[in-house]
């Protein structure tokens, strides 16, 4: 990351990169998504298909991938619940 | 020491692909439309028969051509579009996101009419519709033209951080065939060099930046006002480039400019009792049509993007007749030509008239031009 002292001489719209580490923009959403963990089938669908691009794969000990949304981020849009094919995921109010 | 040159006999789109071709750009896509498809055929097989590194990246449309070359100059490279009619108004989203970001992009516009009703051949309706858009435009004239504005266009868009349109009329000079003269790569670089964007202004993951995030509305207005000031400024670096570039690759014209600074070319006498303004491809007919005329003059508008508001006061006496020709409908208003003219001439007393013609490839001859002169005369 660039120090702003170091910003070079332009005309464009630059900001320093990775702001959005500093702007937490979960509070916007009204559910949240909760993973049982036991269903998930590690099929990783639900974090290709987030639009806020906030779920991870967690490998655990056992060495499975588990879906494990960072509630930081998410908006609770609930595609993840809709698309589970084993309907692992479910919607909880905030 | 004489320029040794091949004079090519050759279709404005070949000569347009093969400037480019010359112009080192590393990235270009493009979606194809009737009249541009000539110069993207071109490309792609110059690709295909190893003469060009670029990468030529295939779009699904018009809007993802865009959106692609815009994402290639915010990564830093020197990128090439080109499009027409519909495919301008699909592109208008990314044509104002390119120059709010400052990208250097470089696209030819192919004019032709706009739909509805449906139809293929030349005017100036879509140019007119990214007039707005913070891009530099450009009008060529004929082949020679077209090929000497690609080359200044780079040159401009990577000094001063702006998008630039080259406007070619469609079918009058991408498909007709012209001689022209085509500079070798030696020759384009000793002019303009390779593209090197600014360090720590483009998309690099060795070096994060974030290019375009949100600006509150203090912030907006000032950058938005920037922007603009910036091409009216800009006026004093088009004339520079183009006059500098003259002396690489002097042209030959068909009539002797009187004055000739870049942005406008004015032909007739000094004090001329009526003065035609024009944009693109009509000013060669004009020129043509008014040889035999001693007090009539034309203007080619050449950069309608800076607008020449400083030469047309320069050129235009105070009391004279305008006839401001233009192939664009402005629907419900008076031309665009028209207004920008009129609202730049500081104290003009005169007389000008608007006319439209030439609308989905209507065609204009020199008996058309004369009757308007004519007409006016009586």
């Amino acid at each position: 990351m660039i120090s702003a002292k170091k910003m070079p001489i332009t005309k464009r719209p630059l900001t320093k990169a990775g702001s959005a580490q500093e702007n937490k923009t979960g509070s916007w959403r009204k559910e949240h998504p909760v993973v049982d963990k036991n269903k998930c089938i590690s099929c990783s669908l639900c974090a290709k298909l987030c639009p806020d691009n906030c779920i991870y794969m967690r490998e655990t000990k056992k060495g499975h991938l588990i879906a494990e949304p960072n509630l930081d981020y998410c908006k609770g849009c609930g595609i993840c619940a809709e698309e589970c094919p084993v309907k692992a995921i479910r919607m909880v109010k905030d | 020491m004489p320029l040794k040159r091949n004079k090519q006999f050759i279709s404005g789109s070949q000569a347009i692909a093969q400037t480019i071709k010359e112009l080192q750009v590393d990235v270009i896509s493009a979606y194809p439309i009737t009249p541009q498809t000539h110069i993207l055929e071109e490309l792609a097989q110059f690709k295909e028969d190893h003469q060009a590194d670029y990468e030529y990246i295939r779009a699904e449309s018009e809007f993802a051509a865009a959106s692609i070359i815009l994402g290639a100059s915010a990564a830093g490279g020197r990128t090439y579009s080109a499009t027409s009619s519909q495919g301008v108004l699909l592109m208008m989203e990314v044509l104002f996101n390119a120059s709010g970001l400052r990208l250097p992009l470089v696209m030819t516009v192919a004019n032709r009419a706009l739909s509805a009703p449906i139809n293929i051949f030349n005017d100036h309706s879509d140019a007119m519709a990214m007039r707005d858009s913070g891009w530099l435009m450009f009008f060529a004239e004929n082949h020679q033209e077209a090929i000497d504005l690609h080359i200044i266009a780079y040159k401009i868009a990577e000094s001063l951080e702006l998008p630039v349109a080259i406007n070619v009329d469609g079918f009058i000079i991408t498909h007709a065939y012209q001689e022209a003269f085509i500079p070798n790569r030696k020759i384009i670089e000793s002019y303009l060099p390779k593209y090197k964007p600014i360090p720590n202004s483009y998309l690099d993951s060795n070096r994060p930046v974030s290019l375009g995030g949100y600006y509150d509305s203090v912030h907006y207005q000032k950058t938005r006002q920037e922007l603009s000031k910036d091409i009216q400024k800009s006026q004093k670096k088009v004339s520079q480039e183009f006059k500098a570039w003259q002396k690489i690759w002097p042209t030959k014209k068909a009539l002797k400019s009187t004055y000739d600074d870049g942005l406008i070319e004015y032909c007739g006498p000094k004090k001329p009792k009526a003065i035609l303004i024009a944009l693109g491809s009509l000013c060669g007919t004009i020129k043509e049509a008014i040889k035999s005329e001693t007090n009539v003059g034309i203007i080619k508008i050449r950069s309608f993007r800076p607008f020449p508001k400083d030469s047309l006061n320069k050129i235009i006496p105070i009391n004279c007749q305008l006839y401001i020709l233009e192939k664009t409908i402005a629907i419900g208003s008076f031309g665009p030509l028209y207004q920008e003219v009129i609202s730049s001439l500081n104290h003009f007393k005169g007389k000008a008239t608007n006319y439209i013609l030439g609308l989905g490839g209507q065609d204009i001859n020199e008996a058309d031009i004369l009757n308007i002169i004519k007409a006016n005369r009586s």
